[in-house]
This record gives structure tokens, C-alpha cells and sequence, in this order.
């Protein structure tokens, strides 16, 4: 056994089913070890770009909580993997990536595709190692799994020289125990912190709890619901966070922060307790931090401590996993009805729900509200970056957590059609809409060859302004209409586009041809469906807090209607 | 604002290759200074020990602390900020020493406990070496300035803690 075919037992040893990958010199014997008889457990996906590959782990592993896995070869193919690397450090997503690197007697020389790959991803992945010794090999991969799904999860990358990949293994045994001295993620809150968070939400008097990822990723979403229902505590939920609580609950604020909606920014603004779970106070979630929550004591309950207090002292911390320190908090606090507070905040959401003016050209809001309804939101929604996202994060309705996956930390527009095929790959027997712009979806479009050849049939609502929305919203906004670098224009022709690839392609240009357009998408379940919505290039996203404001200057929908 | 003031703090790490660049790269992309820094080998094989100095508020050094206890590499991270501490730098001086100025030099080498390493009677120059916390180095520099000092090296801080503490 080599270097490279233990690498592949040991994936095979932590339950990895699929690989997303292309391979090249530096990475062959890892192929060639893949192409083994005992290898047929493993899917090798091969993906048009590495960039693809990362973010198909990442919608894999997004989905499922298990560690996704990607491949490149060395020098470009490893740089390719770097920004879905960074994507999933920022959204916290496990995820192993393993790059094939140059012999280690070429390390340094700047060899044929070389590139310092440790180097150039050290700021960006939770942890790497470079396997100098191939008995180093199984050890290796074990770390790398429990690093990548423990604790705050991360993204891990092998960097495995062609050379150890090739050296014979002198006695494959794969570890069934990890330790690493300087790795100990905390599990257990400390219950003097816990009483004090539970003493504090029992005196507070209009409380709030302001959900992240972190209540998808522990699983946390009943014990969210429960500590909610028991304190009557309205419940506001990142982008991240969304699908934490059931969208069609009494108490959910749905989402808060620069596009939240405006009851969630009014709850947050005069709340006087802010319970902050598995969440880090981004800026898109606070604007201006000195005015953010400005009347609240804040609990935040956190898995990684280098977030506590980092952009927003806590007053009390927990530390600890979500689901762990919701159910501790539950079993102290007080049964409370709040009516006053709950009834302020019914009220609130009476007074500006989400709106939009369907009247004019094909509004986003309007497909999405569509969608919606034909799909009973069962499938699972992946999106891009950009006006289109913040419209899905807005106007669906979620009802369950993993079902919305969405780079929100880096923002990388092109994570949508490829995190989607990870997710169906993960997933076969759910539909999954991808939600795009123009923009985005020609980021990662030839992922549409990997979706066709392996039969990973997803959807794909393009919604499609000729521009790049949102930068074109800020222009119109805070730069007096001079619009720069912006228009996309009418190439290419997306449904033409679609049909090249092996898709089905649809032209959607009025509200009537919505619906049936829908229907039809949901029918087709043997191949991608790509709907090109011609949408109104003018819509803005509402409501707004401008970035670094606070909820006083936030931007309501111009125009009453609906 | 808070104010600024420097903090000594030991890190604690396992001896890996790219463990000095973790660590310094975490100090660069977070904007946090590094005034001093010294790594050697410690009593545990497989164990070095880092010590850095550094300049920030009380919530920057907390920051600090934590983001480097968040690296797998780094066992355990102390400030010392609070602690009685045993500090030492060394500096190497070569300072120009004329006939007429040696003994001169040589005196307050022998103020500063400072030994004389060599001297080069023909290029008329002398390296001292001198132990000590950051100002009695200071103040030695300082004294040999008169006598135009040619180059000069020195390490960072090393520090333990005084007594049972650990560092």
C-alpha cells in the first residue's frame, strides 16, 4: 500500500462517499489509488474548476453537518480551491480539502506547478498539515476530520507531496483515537454562567434571541423553540441562522441586520436582553455596533471563545455547544407569558411586513412568493450573493434548518450552482432550487457540464437584471446614480446557454408565465431545469440600514402597496 | 480609549515546521504589533516556547490570547501582564575603541557586568555583550553611544515567572 491508497482508506475509514475533484500531475497517484477496485466506495465527481469542487464539499457538507471533501492537484489546482477554502472558514462548514503538491525534494524550488499552498491558505483554514513521512499518512487524516467537524468547524487541508504519496506504507493501521495537545474544544457550559444567563433572562422584560449558524450546526433548532415558547421570547435569525426557527412561528422575527426585516430591528433596537446563540455580531448584522441593541445586557451563548466579546462585550458568556446551553438555559428559566412585549412586537409585524409593488416589470419578490407555494418549501435552497439572496433570505418562508445554504461570511458570488450539486449529491432524493443572479450564476456556470454528466438534476431560478444588482442598488443609493462597472447586459443567452450544457432552458419575461414555469421545473426530475427570469432591473432590496448606520436610518419600501 | 501598554505573553507551542509563520501571521493579519519575539526549545521535547511582546489595550491582549490559543499548533498561551517576571535580553555591541578610549569602555563594561567578547586593536574595535531586562540594555546602548557604535544585535525578551507560577 502507498502513501496515495492510504490516504484513500483512510477517507474510507471516516465514511467519506464522494470526492469533488480534478486531478492533474501532482495529484495522480491519488487518482490512480481512487481507480482501485477497493476505492468503488467513494464517488469521484469530476468537477470543470476546483473552485466548483470546494464549494460542492461545501453544500454537501452543509446540508448533511458531515465533512465534505474536495481534490485538486498542486500549484493552480490548489489555488483554485482557495475561495471556497475561505468561504467555508467563514460560514464555519467542515470541510477537508486535499491538494496534490510537488515531490518534497521540489518543495522550494519553485517547480513545475508549485505553490505554497500551506502558506497561501494558512490565514484561511483552521488547521493544514504536509505529510513529510508516509506513515504519517493515517494519523493525518484522522486529525483532519476531527478538527474539520469538532468544535466551531472548519475547513482542514492535506497537502500531500507526490513523492510520500508514492512511498509504501510500512503498516497501515487506522487510529480509532485523536489527541492534539494544544485542541480541546469545550462541550460542557460552566452552570455558575448558565445560572446567571437564566437569572438575567427571568428579570428581562422584552427579550430577544438573535440565532445564528451556530443553532444549525449543533442542531439546536427544538431547544431554540423551546426556550422561546417557554420565555414567550421573539426569536430573530442571522442569514446564516435562517431555517433555525420555523419561519410560520408566532415568535419568529425572521431575519435581522442591514436587509432584516423592520420588526426584527425594532425588536433588537429596544430590547433590553439580547440572548445571542451560536451568532458573532457581524457587521451586516449590527451596522454601527455603539448603537446596535443600544438598551441591551447581552447572553451570548458561543462555541468559540475568541467571539466572546469580541465585537460586542457579553455581559454574560456561555461557552459551550448551542444545543447544550439552550437546553441548560431551559430548564432554568421561568415560564413567561411577556404579553405586553409579544403583543408590541405582533403588532410591529402587522404594521410593515416584508411589501413590495408587484405592479410594473417581473418582480423578484413575486417569483420567490411563487416558488414558495409550488414547492410546499420542501426542497432544500441554495443562492448566490447579491440582490437575489437577500430576496430568498427575506421572502421565504423556511421551515426547517440545512434547508438554506448561502455564503454569507465571504459572500462568494458562483457559490450557488455548484454548493447545489454538492447538496443534491447529498441529498438525492430532494429537490434543490438554486436561487442566482446573472452575475453570480456566470461565476461557476460550467458547473452546469458536472450537473448533466453525473445526473445531479437541480433547478435553477436565474433571476436575471443584465446587471450586477446589488452594486448597482449602492451606486444608485450612496454613489448619485454614476454607475460603473455594473451592467452585465443581455449576454448570453441563458436559455440557450442552459440547452448547450444538456438542461432544459426557460424564458420567463411577465408574472403570468410564473407559475407554470415553476410547475414545470418541479415535473422535470431527470435533468437541470434553468429558468431565465427576466426581473426589473430597478428593484431594490427593502428594508435597508445602510452599512455602518443603525436601525434609526433604516430604509423602508418606497411605495405602499401589498 | 483604552490605553495602550505593552504585555508580555509566553506561547506555548508544539514544535512544528510553519509554526513560527501561524503565529507571526496571525499577529500581521490581525493588525496586532510584535515589539519582541524569542523561540526556543523547552525542558519538553517536541515543546517550544514562544515569547512575545507586544503592544494593545487590555481587549486587543485579550483578542490576542485567544485567537492564538484557537491555532491547533499553539498548546497554551499566559500573559504575563500581572506577573513578577525575570526578564532578559542580549545584546551584542561592536563599538569603535581607539587606544585612547578602551579603558573607558572597559569601565563601564565593568558597571554593566557587560563582558568584552573580543577586541581588533587594528580596526580599533571591541564587542561587549550585555545581559539584562530591556532598560538596563537600554542604558548601556545609550552610555556607549559616545564611543560610535559600529553594529549591534539583540534578541528578544525571554521571561520566566518568579516563583511556583508557571509560565
Amino acid at each position: 500500500m502507498n502513501g496515495a491508497e492510504a490516504l484513500v482508506e483512510s477517507l474510507k475509514q471516516e465514511g467519506v462517499d464522494v470526492i469533488f475533484g480534478i486531478s492533474g500531475g501532482a495529484a495522480l497517484p491519488i487518482y490512480d489509488a481512487l481507480n482501485l477496485e477497493s476505492s468503488r466506495s467513494i464517488r469521484n465527481i469530476l468537477v470543470r474548476h476546483e473552485q466548483g469542487a470546494a464549494h460542492m464539499a461545501e453544500g454537501y457538507a452543509k446540508s448533511t453537518g458531515k465533512v465534505g471533501v474536495c481534490l485538486a492537484t498542486s500549484g493552480p489546482g490548489a489555488t483554485n480551491l482557495v475561495t471556497g477554502i475561505a468561504d467555508a472558514l467563514l460560514d464555519s462548514v467542515p470541510m477537508v480539502a486535499i491538494t496534490g503538491q510537488v515531490a518534497s525534494t521540489l518543495i522550494g524550488t519553485d517547480a513545475f506547478q508549485e505553490a505554497d499552498i500551506m502558506g497561501i491558505t494558512m490565514p484561511i483554514v483552521k488547521h493544514s498539515f504536509q505529510p513529510r513521512d508516509v506513515n504519517e499518512i493515517p494519523e493525518i487524516v484522522k486529525k483532519a476530520f476531527y478538527l474539520a467537524r469538532s468544535g466551531r468547524p472548519g475547513p482542514v487541508l492535506i497537502d500531500l507531496p507526490k513523492d510520500i504519496a508514492a512511498q509504501e506504507i510500512t503498516n497501515f493501521k487506522y487510529p480509532t483515537q485523536v489527541s492534539i495537545l494544544g485542541y480541546n474544544p469545550v462541550k460542557d457550559c460552566v452552570q455558575e454562567d448558565v445560572d446567571r444567563a437564566v437569572e438575567m433572562i427571568n428579570q428581562a422584560q422584552k427579550p430577544v434571541l438573535y440565532a445564528g449558524g451556530g443553532v444549525i450546526i449543533s442542531e439546536a433548532h427544538r431547544e431554540l423553540a423551546a426556550l422561546a415558547e417557554k420565555g414567550s421570547i421573539p426569536v430573530a435569525t442571522t442569514l446564516m441562522g435562517r431555517g433555525a426557527i420555523p419561519d410560520s412561528h408566532p415568535l419568529a422575527l425572521h431575519m435581522l441586520g442591514m436587509h432584516g426585516t423592520a420588526y426584527a430591528n425594532w425588536a433588537v433596537g429596544e430590547a433590553d436582553l439580547l440572548i445571542a446563540v451560536g451568532t458573532r455580531f457581524d457587521d451586516r448584522v449590527t451596522g454601527n455596533l455603539a448603537r446596535f441593541a443600544p438598551h441591551a445586557k447581552v447572553v451570548h451563548l458561543e462555541m468559540d471563545p475568541a467571539e466572546i466579546h469580541k465585537n460586542r462585550h457579553a455581559d454574560v458568556a456561555v461557552q459551550g455547544d448551542a444545543k447544550e446551553a439552550l437546553s441548560r438555559l431551559l430548564e432554568g428559566i421561568q415560564r413567561n407569558a411577556r404579553q405586553e412585549w409579544v403583543a408590541r412586537i405582533t403588532e410591529w409585524k402587522t404594521q410593515e411586513p416584508l411589501r413590495y409593488d408587484p405592479a410594473g416589470p417581473l418582480k423578484p419578490q413575486y417569483i420567490l412568493e411563487q416558488l414558495a407555494e409550488t414547492t410546499g418549501m420542501e426542497p432544500i435552497f441554495v443562492t448566490d450573493v447579491g440582490q437575489h439572496q437577500m430576496w430568498a433570505a427575506q421572502f421565504l418562508p423556511f421551515k426547517r434548518p440545512r434547508q438554506w445554504l448561502t455564503s454569507g461570511g465571504l459572500g462568494t458570488m458562483g457559490f450557488g450552482l455548484p454548493a447545489a450539486i454538492g447538496a443534491k449529491v447529498a441529498n438525492p432524493k430532494q429537490d434543490v432550487w438554486v436561487i442566482s443572479g446573472d452575475g453570480s450564476f456566470q461565476m461557476n456556470l460550467q458547473e452546469l457540464a458536472t450537473a448533466t454528466l453525473y445526473d445531479i438534476p437541480v433547478k435553477i431560478a436565474l433571476f436575471n437584471n443584465g446587471s450586477l444588482g446589488m452594486v448597482k442598488q449602492w451606486q444608485t443609493l450612496f454613489y448619485n446614480e454614476r454607475y460603473e462597472g455594473v451592467h452585465l447586459k443581455d449576454v448570453p443567452d441563458f436559455k440557450l446557454l442552459a440547452e448547450a450544457y444538456g438542461a432544459v432552458g426557460i424564458r420567463v419575461n411577465t408574472p403570468e408565465e410564473v407559475r407554470p414555469a415553476l410547475e414545470k421545473a418541479r415535473n422535470i426530475q431527470d435533468r437541470t431545469v434553468l429558468i431565465d427570469f427576466q426581473v426589473d432591473p430597478d428593484e431594490h432590496v427593502y428594508p435597508m440600514i445602510p452599512a455602518g448606520q443603525s436601525v434609526d436610518e433604516m430604509r423602508l419600501y418606497p411605495r405602499g402597496s401589498k | 480609549m483604552e490605553p495602550k501598554r505593552k504585555h508580555t505573553i509566553s506561547v506555548l507551542v508544539e514544535n512544528r515546521p510553519g509554526v513560527l509563520a501561524r503565529v507571526a501571521g496571525l499577529f500581521a493579519r490581525r493588525c496586532y504589533n510584535i515589539n519582541s519575539l524569542a523561540v526556543a526549545s523547552t525542558e519538553t521535547p517536541g515543546i517550544s516556547r514562544m515569547t512575545v511582546v507586544t503592544m494593545g489595550t487590555g481587549h486587543e491582549l485579550e483578542q490576542i490570547i485567544k485567537q492564538l490559543t484557537k491555532l491547533v499548533d499553539v498548546i497554551k498561551t499566559l500573559d504575563h501582564t500581572d506577573d513578577v517576571l525575570i526578564e532578559r535580553e542580549i545584546a551584542l555591541i561592536k563599538v569603535h575603541a581607539a587606544t585612547d578610549t578602551r579603558s573607558e569602555i572597559m569601565q563601564l563594561a565593568q558597571i554593566f557586568r557587560s563582558d568584552i567578547v573580543s577586541i581588533s586593536p587594528k580596526e580599533e574595535t571591541m564587542v561587549l555583550e550585555v545581559t539584562g531586562d530591556e532598560e538596563k540594555v537600554d542604558a548601556f546602548i545609550e552610555a556607549l553611544g559616545k564611543f560610535e557604535i559600529r553594529e549591534m544585535v539583540r534578541t528578544g525578551k525571554i521571561a520566566l515567572v518568579r516563583g511556583s507560577r508557571e509560565t
